[in-house]
């Protein structure tokens, strides 16, 4: 692209400054000069959308009851129950 | 003063503690909050475990102002980050930043510092609802596992738990530095996997 060297910051800066602004914040300065950048480089700001997306799954879905986890066995829960129990009489 | 717990002839005199029922109400909750923080199913068993068996020894110290499920999770959580400070302190946890690092190095060109072509950021395929995509999130999963240990522990804490920065900082001992560096690293490395394998 030839109006890369016009653009404020290389894009990785930009997506550095992307990461701290949506747990943080950056300065006034920085804000304005990753909109400029974000408005000349439609790739960075593919990579800001996916990165909120990303963030959204670990927020909300992973505890949704369809996540594909792994259960306890029956086993492991007996063994334990028991070993709770024992301790509990050994006091 | 707080309502002391006792145990009197193994029976719990507790109108809000109730071990025995433990693994019946509790095991599944935790087993699942532990694994999603470590991804090693039988490390998650060991630290249910150790929760328990913590609870129960300190069954005089819960005051009640907590539900017993929160206590509870308390303290896994404790243990979990007990787990996360081993686990980033160590040689192979090095070893595998060095080697996440210098694959990251190949995503910027050196010189100035913008995408290479084989990494640029493309739309991911379009589903109707990412969000709640099996398949997606399953990927996504995956890809985590493939992080350093202490990557992947300061992003659970971020994300999942929503800790402060402030926090995650003193109980991982980062500085303020590191802990940004490792954040856009860790969404690098994920936001790639997901492209390469999410076709």
């Amino acid at each position: 692209m030839s109006t890369q060297n016009k653009m404020p910051y290389n894009c990785r800066e930009a997506t550095f400054l992307i990461e701290k602004q949506i747990i943080s914040s950056i300065s006034i300065k920085q804000q304005h000069k990753l909109k400029s950048h974000l408005e000349a480089c439609f790739v960075c700001e593919i990579f800001q959308q996916q990165s909120l997306l990303i963030n959204e799954m670990f927020k909300n879905h992973f505890f949704t009851k369809d996540a594909d986890l792994p259960e306890l066995d029956k086993n492991f829960k007996q063994t334990l129950e028991k070993r709770i129990e024992y301790e509990l009489n050994r006091k | 003063m707080p309502a002391v717990k006792r145990i009197e002839a193994g029976t719990l005199s507790s109108t809000s503690l109730d071990p025995q029922n433990w693994v019946n109400k509790y095991a599944d909750y935790l087993f699942k909050y532990a694994f999603l923080r470590i991804r090693d199913q039988d490390l998650a068993k060991d630290l249910v475990q150790e929760t328990f068996l913590a609870g129960l020894k300190g069954l005089a110290g819960f005051s009640g102002r907590s539900t017993e499920r929160t206590w509870l999770t308390a303290i896994l959580k404790y243990k979990i980050i007990d787990y996360y400070r081993k686990e980033s302190s160590g040689l192979a946890n090095t070893k595998a930043i060095v080697k996440v690092e210098e694959i990251q190095d190949s995503y910027f060109e050196s010189d100035n510092g913008h995408w290479k072509s084989e990494h640029v950021p493309k739309p991911f395929k379009v589903v109707q609802d990412p969000l709640h995509d099996k398949e997606f999130n399953r990927i996504l999963q995956a890809c985590m596992t493939k992080l350093p240990a202490l990557w992947s522990s300061v992003f659970t804490m971020k994300h999942i738990d929503e800790e402060k920065t402030e926090v995650i900082l003193a109980q991982l001992r980062l500085s303020s530095a590191n802990f940004w560096v490792i954040i856009h690293r860790t969404k690098l490395s994920l936001r790639d996997c997901l492209q390469k394998k999410w076709l």
